[in-house]
């Protein structure tokens, strides 16, 4: 009942003869809705990762110097760093698309697509290929993987650490691959033509979707690395 | 879009052609019946479908319940031991060893053996607190009746997103699968919580299954709210400013707020305790330098708010049947409207009463302090209804007695609160049976008999027939005398002392807790009783008018059952939602419906 119909004579890119769903009283009024529901969703995912912060908060005033010796040791500045820098990139590229949507510009859209996508799994193999697996080897799963007597400060709050870790930056990196396939969709439609300047919310939300994931990192890398 | 607008959305059901029942006609007619609905994206097929989930699943929790009532009928009772296979077992001397237990359903056995009857009545109150809280009673009202009645109400062709409409309900059946897996698999026995370290240690049953289905259900309850927000935001019919809307959206608007806002805790909290279960990341567990009572706060922090998010779309209902069945403008319809918002933001604010014996005295001071605020706007919406039914023609329907009884009972469930929130009576109070009359009587004194009054209200309209009010009147006091014969009881029960979640107690406790159960009979009758009235009105009930009761807001000036799109023509707002002073209610005839005197009620509009 999506009741989107084009004619089959009409040349034009499907962009320009985009119908809005048939309970708005039109495409405005629709793009504004998607945003404000957007916007809600952005909400709740601050609010999720929120129980993260908590937590880690918590421990962190409980247990200050497992809190640093264990970042120290567990945790590569460096490498969060760098995951932190492309994701800021990313972030820009994402814009870029949004503008390029704005301007009428395919190629724009798609190559700034292209690029955050890049990003975005740059960010996985680093953070898989340089932090999760030699850590599962090192034994610093938390639970019944866990090494137990090497650690920083030799106790279980080690291993808090680590649990808080391994659940925050797994859940962040979920949203990350799911940012993958999203924008990816974003691609596909690109080159399909449905993005225009009068057709880029789909566009813009999945950039809205991007940011958060963006700032959730922002937050998590101070905390986890540089404590 | 077949282009049929004037068909009404239930009109095919059952009637699949000419080729009789299970012809290969009929089978290719059911099933292509079945399919659009299973794919609809009209709101009011979505919220009909979770109607019936959510009866379902509240038919299933009162099953539970009148177990539970049935294993205190009697108190503890001496029993011979007996092995896992069913042998007494004797002591060295050769004499039976008995024990002193609540028994009445002895030798259960599950998928993972044998069960005392401790054990299953664990069970049972946790999947009665499970079924009646996720399933039941938080998505009851939003999802179903906001999800018929906010698009009708504010004049919308659909809600703002259709698809993710679909998909939440999709969500609540996926979520519900697991509730029902984890029933199967051995229930859970940590009550409806889930408690660390309790929950987190436990070996019995599945735990870990049952809590990925809240999980999922969450999801559910955020999406819909989402939805909701952005509806109520962008669709309302032109002419329909803020203050025009039905208090009834303005209810569901505040209940979407918390939703969106409390439901992502939970998730993450939830998720916290799955992996807790799962690999053991040591947050909730104090072996490992976690914290169990940071589970509380986490619980609680969604948990309380979530009390809102059964209670306050239940007063939207209850402004909706009192002024329609007053036929009079409701007194401070704008203090109702604001003490909904009201009661939304300070629920974030006294998660913390739940665990007087779990935090330090400082908190308590202040929790407690807080509590007291959320008191405020429930009284004012409590006076202003009690001021519009002064000096109004009542029509004593179904729906009006149930919104009486909603005053008595939530009145009850409302000042038994304060109790509670102070700090010397509430260490005598917690973990009794006091507790348990208390949140029953808001929950199925206030929320429930607010359901039951917005089926009776709403019935003629979404499925286009009429009930038989009489028979219907005489079970509404049947459901009013059982509820308060088994919960009042309780508030006894609980100040001498009765703790909560024991199969057992001490014989002195013996006659009230009868009587209690005997309640639970005449309630579980009463509702029985509905649930035929209704068939019955399915079956050959009279047709119904678009407007039985004289309602002025827009649902009722459409089709009944509403038409596909909701509205032959997109509906233009003139006057307010209660302007029963200056307006007649569109398509009414009194003669439509016996009310007691037509004439007072004609008076009573200026006519």
């Amino acid at each position: 009942m999506t009741s989107v119909s084009v004619e089959t004579t009409n040349t034009a890119e499907p962009h320009e003869t985009y119908v809005h769903q048939h309970h708005w009283r039109n495409a405005d009024d629709e793009k504004d809705a998607a945003k404000l529901g957007m916007w809600l969703f952005l909400g709740t995912e601050a609010l999720m990762f929120s129980g993260f912060f908590c937590a880690y908060a918590v421990f962190r005033m409980l247990y200050p110097d497992t809190w640093k010796q264990a970042s120290d040791y567990y945790l590569d500045w460096r490498i969060g760093g760098f995951n932190t820098l492309v994701l800021v990139i990313s972030s820009f590229t994402i814009v870029q698309a949004i503008r390029g949507a704005q301007l009428n510009k395919k190629m724009m859209i798609f190559w700034n697509l292209l690029a955050t996508n890049i990003c975005a799994l740059t960010f996985l193999v680093v953070k898989i290929g340089w932090e999760y697996i030699p850590k599962i080897r090192a034994g610093e799963l938390p639970g019944a993987f866990f090494t137990y007597g090497h650690g920083p400060t030799g106790t279980t709050h080690d291993h808090l650490f680590l649990g808080i870790y391994w659940v925050a930056t797994a859940t962040h990196g979920l949203h990350v691959l799911i940012g993958v396939f999203v924008i990816g969709w974003c691609m596909i439609r690109t080159m399909k033509g449905q993005f225009g300047p009068k057709n880029y919310m789909f566009l813009e939300n999945t950039g809205l979707y991007w940011h958060i994931v963006d700032v959730i990192w922002i937050f998590l890398f101070p905390m986890l690395y540089l404590v | 879009m077949s282009g049929d607008h004037d068909a009404s959305f239930l009109k095919p059901i059952g009637d699949f052609g000419d080729g009789g029942v299970f012809s290969a006609q009929w089978w290719r007619g059911f099933r292509t019946e079945v399919w659009r609905w299973a794919t609809t994206l009209d709101h009011k097929k979505i919220g009909l479908m979770y109607l019936c989930a959510v009866l379902f699943a509240f038919f299933l929790g009162g099953v539970v319940a009148l177990m539970l009532r049935m294993e205190l009928f009697y108190p503890t009772m001496i029993v011979d031991v007996t092995d896992a296979a069913g042998n007494v077992v004797l002591n060295d001397a050769g004499e039976k060893i008995t024990k002193t237990t609540g028994e009445l359903f002895p030798g259960w056995t599950s998928s993972k053996g044998p069960v005392t009857s401790n054990n299953f009545y664990n069970r049972l109150f946790s999947l009665h607190g499970a079924l009646m809280v996720f399933l039941f009673i938080i998505p009851a009202v939003p999802a179903a009746f906001g999800n018929i009645f906010i698009p009708l109400m504010i004049g919308a062709k659909d809600v703002a997103f259709p698809r993710l409409n679909l998909m939440s309900w999709y969500i609540y059946l996926f979520g519900g699968t697991f509730a029902v897996y984890s029933l199967l698999m051995g229930g859970v026995e940590t009550g409806w919580t889930f408690y660390t370290p309790y929950s987190t240690s436990t070996q019995w049953g599945s735990v870990t299954s049952m809590v990925l289905g809240a999980f999922i259900l969450g999801f559910s309850s955020i999406l819909t709210g989402m939805n909701f927000i952005v509806t109520v935001h962008k669709l309302r019919a032109p002419g329909m400013g803020w203050f025009d809307m039905p208090l009834f959206v303005w209810a569901s608007y505040a209940t979407s707020i918390i939703q969106v806002l409390a439901t992502p805790v939970l998730a993450i909290t939830l998720l916290m305790l799955i992996f807790e279960r799962t690999f053991r990341i040591g947050v909730f567990d104090p072996a490992l330098g976690g914290d169990p009572v940071l589970f509380q706060h986490f619980f609680w922090f969604y948990s309380h708010p979530a009390v809102y998010i059964m209670i306050v779309p239940a007063f939207g209902i209850v402004s909706e049947l009192i002024a329609v069945h007053c036929h009079k403008r409701l007194f401070g319809y704008k203090a109702i409207a604001f003490s909904s918002i009201s009661i939304a933001s300070v629920s974030f604010l006294i998660w913390g009463h739940h665990m007087f014996t779990a935090e330090s005295p400082a908190a308590n001071v202040v929790f407690s302090a807080l509590t007291f605020l959320v008191a405020i706007p429930t009284a004012i919406k409590v006076f202003n209804w009690i001021a519009t039914m002064y000096k109004a023609s009542v029509t004593w329907n179904t729906p009006m007695l149930y919104a009486m009884s909603f005053l008595f009972n939530f009145s009850i469930g409302g000042l038994t609160g304060p109790p509670h929130a102070v700090l010397s009576t509430d260490i005598h109070l917690h973990d009794t049976y006091f507790v348990v009359a208390h949140f029953h009587y808001v929950m199925m004194g206030g929320s429930v008999i607010a359901v039951l009054g917005a089926l009776h209200h709403w019935w003629p309209k979404f499925t286009g027939k009429m009930y038989n009010d009489k028979p219907a009147r005489w079970m509404a006091l049947l459901v009013f005398i059982g509820f308060n014969v088994t919960f009042f009881t309780q508030f006894f029960l609980g100040t001498q002392g009765m703790p909560r979640r024991y199969a057992t107690y001490v014989p002195e406790f013996t006659t009230l807790n009868q009587i209690s159960t005997m309640g639970s009979w005449v309630l579980a009758i009463g509702l029985f009783g509905h649930l035929l009235i209704f068939v019955q009105s399915l079956v050959s009930g009279r047709k119904a008018p678009p407007n039985p009761w004289g309602g002025l807001t827009l649902e009722w000036y459409t089709d009944a059952p509403p038409v596909e799109h909701n509205f032959a023509h997109e509906p233009v707002l003139t006057h307010g939602p209660y302007d029963y002073d200056l307006v007649v209610p569109p398509g009414w005839d009194p003669a439509d419906y016996p009310l007691p005197d037509p004439e007072l009620v004609r008076k009573a509009h200026g006519h």
